[in-house]
């Protein structure tokens, strides 16, 4: 199993300013696996990925990605590590300024040589994996939201990335292009042999399509396990958050005073 | 002393600390910006590309705006000459305030408010799409890819902007001496030709215009770049690159023109 890990998370915590994020997370990537992290908006879910991106720095614990600590890597090993992993934006984080075509074309010209004519091929390959070639002349703004998601798709594996990371890929989309999506992932990580991090709060798609899921609450690992698990869990947690219930251990208010006090009611007004 | 009066001072002490540190991190962009420019070097066409976004769209207003601002000169100068028998010096002129003052100072007011703000609100909102941030994630760094080219189009656009808006200008004041008002046209070239020289009025006029380049280009790639990831943060960062750019501009053309016309007449 040891040998199989492509991400080891160790003790993990994060802080903006006085704000902590993420205190003390474990968790483990299995090779060739799609790992769905789920929980609230705002729990440092994002947070998570741009620790294994390196786009930020840990306060304490590391990131191990395919046995190097990425927080200790210098600028040029992090760029160089970058080129084996990519990462789904949530709303795609398309190029505006380039088409369908440049914008999967994007890093193969950035970081290749290849001619015009593999280029060209390899675009259009990835395009059709998608479902997309036929649109690989239009605009970004010309594509609705799930279109645009999957161009980012195709656009996130233009290089066979080992590792690729969704950033809430399934947010605003239509029932189809969600289940499109969810089905292309899945299908993309076996296909190419990759490992798939799955952000999301999209419950029931993450149990279709993820081998292991980890709930975040709090800044902690609150619960873990394979689909079937967690569907049977007995934990109240997850309970709520796979049922949407609206309480549970996480409340419906905002940490606040007393209602009365704040509608001056009581004499305990603060 | 009261709480009010210790909080405004509070205030106006975290508005200066706040400049100070603004100011620390647009030298280290500007910096950055410098050390990355290699690959804008070697791949040109990145360059070419932005030219024709800040350098050829702004052509139509350098070319009208100095059209009028010429006819103006060409007007007001006659106005005033005619009174002392001098209308022949109209070309002299209309050509010595174009070349030395409004063509650089002009045409960077309008480059700034036409594609300064296009370059910031372009990437603030790159930044706001998380674009930048996905570029770095494909290990390509947005300031060597997405900032150094646009930095570069518009330094190499101002002075021929400048140029331009000058000779509109002189053409201007030409339609209106010459052709409207009747100066005589032998008159009005000669005396541009004998009274503008080369070294003094149209090379430090491009040396202005190349300073208002780099200045302007550097306000707006700086404020798209650190503009805050919100509509109202992008809208904020585009007013700030007009009206800042102006600023330096006006304060540069002071500080230029009383080193480079010292005790020239």
């Amino acid at each position: 199993m040891l040998t199989d890990t492509l991400i080891e998370i160790k003790e993990l915590s994060f802080s903006y300013g006085n704000r902590a994020i993420l205190k003390g997370i474990n968790l483990t990537v299995p090779r060739g696996k799609v790992v769905a992290i789920m929980g609230g908006s705002g729990c440092g879910k994002t947070t998570l990925l741009r620790l294994i991106g390196g786009s930020v720095t840990p306060s304490s614990g590391h990131v191990m990605l395919a046995g190097q600590a990425v927080h200790k890597l210098n600028r040029n090993d992090l760029f160089l590590m970058r080129r084996k992993i990519s990462m789904l934006f949530q709303f795609g984080a398309l190029f505006t300024d380039l088409s369908v075509f440049e914008n999967v074309a994007f890093q193969i010209r950035e970081h290749t040589n290849f001619p015009e004519s593999i280029i060209r091929d390899l675009v259009l390959m990835k395009l059709h994996a998608v479902g997309l070639r036929g649109a690989h002349n239009l605009m970004p703004a010309e594509l609705s939201g799930g279109m645009a998601r999957r161009v980012a798709l195709a656009r996130s594996i233009a290089l066979d990335p080992m590792l690729v990371m969704y950033d809430e890929p399934f947010t605003g989309l239509d029932p189809i292009s969600l289940s499109v999506i969810g089905n292309l992932i899945r299908r993309l990580t076996d296909a190419l042999g990759m490992t798939s991090i799955l952000v999301t709060h999209d419950v029931q798609e993450s149990l279709k399509i993820a081998d292991y899921i980890y709930f975040i609450s709090e800044g902690v690992i609150a619960a873990h396990g394979t689909p079937a698990e967690v569907r049977s869990s007995i934990s109240p947690f997850v309970h709520q958050f796979v049922h949407g219930e609206e309480n549970g251990p996480v409340p419906f208010h905002y940490p606040s005073g007393t209602y009365a006090g704040d509608l001056s009611l009581g004499n305990n007004f603060v | 002393m009261s709480k009010p009066i210790i909080i405004n001072i509070q205030d106006i002490g975290h508005r200066v600390i706040e400049s100070i540190f603004r100011l620390g991190r647009a030298s280290r962009f500007f910096l950055l910006l410098l050390l990355k420019s290699g690959m804008s070097l070697r791949r040109f066409d990145l360059v070419i590309r932005e030219l024709y976004f800040t350098g050829v769209l702004s052509l139509i207003i350098i070319l009208i705006s100095g059209l009028f601002v010429g006819m103006v000169l060409g007007l007001q100068g006659y106005e005033t000459l005619q009174k002392y028998g001098a209308e022949s010096a109209i070309g002299a002129l209309v050509a010595l305030s174009l070349v030395r003052e409004l063509g650089p100072v002009v045409a960077a007011l309008l480059f700034a408010s036409r594609a300064g703000s296009a370059i910031t609100a372009e990437i603030g909102l790159m930044k706001t799409t998380e674009q930048l941030e996905a570029m770095g994630m494909m290990a390509v760094d947005p300031i060597a890819r997405v900032v150094a080219p646009r930095f570069w189009a518009g330094v190499i656009s101002m002075p021929f902007l400048a140029a331009i808006f000058s000779a509109v200008g002189v053409f201007g004041g030409y339609l209106v001496a010459v052709v409207l008002v009747g100066v005589d046209d032998g008159s009005f070239w000669s005396q541009m030709q004998s009274m503008v020289d080369f070294r003094y009025d149209i090379v430090n006029g491009i040396i202005k215009s190349c300073i208002f380049g780099v200045a302007v280009t550097a306000v707006a790639v700086f404020e798209g770049y650190d503009a805050v990831p919100t509509a109202q943060g992008v809208s904020g960062a585009t007013t700030r690159t007009v009206v800042t750019s102006s600023l330096v501009i006006l304060g540069l053309d002071f500080i230029l023109t009383s080193f480079m016309f010292r005790g020239v007449s």
